[in-house]
């Protein structure tokens, strides 16, 4: 496979094509040579690994919906339950949205919250890379011809996760803002990482420091009450750098963030819910 | 894996399969969708040509079995792949389904334009879970807009096909 990427190095990565093909049919994006990873099993499904869940590159959004997954990475289900519709689910996949690097890619977050380990392939060797040092600017990774996104390598299971955007309407949208935060007991720190509001992902290090010191790691709850978790929503805020674009405002962008990221946290901290997936089918997902 | 190199002039040639049958793609471009394929080359007009971005659903097929936007799959990447449309979907000598046949009497057709791919999700969805909920059916048929209806009666029609196919299983 690697040798057909050697002969071809200006040949378009063809994973799900949900993104890929809109930008064909407007006429945006002329490819030459296509290398479609559709057939490569190697990309295809994930596996547990000691500590660690590991994703192939063309697992698609509707298999991370799957209860088993959905339990180990809880927030990365959560996310992919809210990309597009069933048709683009079943056909987007994690190293897609990866190579995308759209600032608007909802497993971003995700992965930039959890510290996960992407694996770039190319002849004879993989090499490691985190999401920040991948995605380098709006739709600009550091992919190098003749090589391919392979795997995601992410910690199963770790502390309470949550997930939560914004958008229009609950289908068929992409994020105006998200949210993805993780409170790890065991290794008592906080991650979060705000998608849609910034070039790339962005992580509120002041944020994440602040909610760190509020929790009293060993009663697991938050102190200070709603006093901080609006500090903490101020200082999530501040860490925004968002744009006014056809899908919203900066302003707004900037609102929402705060909101999602405060809501967050405290959901997290108070029901401590470890690989509780919300119900998809539940009459109102978005309340709790 | 699939290469699918093309010069600006140089044609592909591929076989796709649909609705069970084999067809030669001749003289192809490199950038064609698999809607482009459907309707132009092969004359299967079922599935409609509306966003071309995956928005809408009007164009929604079956590929190895999941729901998808025609329009976002790249024709050549689908050689090898089994694909069904609306017109696979009507049984043998029949001129409707029993969901299409529920969509006329329950009036979910209007315009007709998103039809063909909302058959598609919702033959999918019984065929997965016989005994829908609201929020089952509607989530099913999430990735495809109708402009018309607002969707009441083609909820009523899913669950109209949904019972027929109840009553015929407890009545064999």
């Amino acid at each position: 496979m690697y040798e057909l990427l050697e002969r071809l190095p200006d040949a378009d990565l063809l994973a799900g094509g949900t993104d890929f093909m809109v930008e064909v049919n407007a006429g945006r994006r002329r490819p030459l040579a296509v290398v479609s990873l559709h057939d490569v099993p190697e990309l295809r499904g994930w596996r547990r690994d000691g500590s660690d869940v590991v994703l192939g590159a063309g697992l698609t959004y509707t298999e991370m919906l799957d209860a088993e997954f959905a339990d180990l990475v809880p927030c990365l289900a959560q996310a992919a339950r809210t990309v597009g519709s069933p048709q683009i689910r079943n056909a987007g996949t994690i190293g897609g949205n990866l190579g995308t690097a759209s600032p608007a890619g909802d497993t971003l977050p995700v992965l930039a919250a959890l510290g996960a380990r992407i694996g770039v392939g190319r002849q004879g060797s993989v090499r490691t890379v985190t999401l920040d040092e991948l995605i380098t600017a709006p739709k600009r990774t550091s992919l190098e011809p003749g090589e391919l996104i392979v795997d995601v390598r992410l910690p199963a299971g770790l502390g309470t996760q949550e997930f939560l955007k914004v958008g229009p309407r609950n289908a068929m949208i992409i994020a105006v803002a998200n949210v993805a935060l993780v409170v790890d007991w065991s290794g008592r720190q906080v991650c979060v990482a705000l998608g849609s509001v910034g070039p790339v992902i962005l992580r509120p290090g002041e944020a994440e420091a602040f909610a760190t010191a509020r929790i009293d790691w060993d009663e697991r709850r938050l102190l200070g009450g709603e006093a901080a978790l609006d500090e903490f929503a101020g200082l999530v805020r501040a860490a925004a750098r968002p744009i006014d674009d056809h899908r919203s405002t900066a302003d707004y962008r900037r609102h929402a963030v705060g909101i999602c990221a405060r809501r967050a946290l405290d959901r997290a901290v108070r029901h401590q819910r470890i690989g509780a997936l919300a119900d998809p089918f539940q009459e109102k997902p978005w309340a709790s | 894996m699939g290469e699918l190199s093309s010069a600006e002039t140089e044609l592909l040639r591929y076989r796709l399969r649909v609705n069970g049958l084999d067809y030669e793609v001749l003289d192809a471009q490199l950038c064609e969708s698999l809607l482009y394929v459907l309707r132009e080359r092969l004359g299967l007009h079922g599935p409609k040509n509306a966003c071309l971005e995956g928005e809408c659903g009007s164009c929604s097929v079956l590929v190895d079995g999941a729901v998808e936007c025609a329009c976002t799959v790249l024709a050549a990447a689908a050689a090898g792949r089994d694909v069904v449309t609306i017109e696979g979907l009507t049984p043998e000598g029949s001129d409707l389904s029993d969901i299409q046949q529920a969509f006329v009497d329950e009036g979910a057709v209007q315009c007709g334009f998103c039809t063909p791919g909302l058959l598609v999700s919702v033959h999918h969805l019984l065929s997965h879970n016989p005994a829908p909920t609201d929020l089952e059916v509607r989530e099913a048929i999430s990735g495809n807009l109708c402009r018309c209806t607002g969707y009441g009666r083609i909820l009523a029609a899913v669950h109209a096909a949904a019972a027929d196919r109840g009553r015929e299983t407890v009545g064999s």
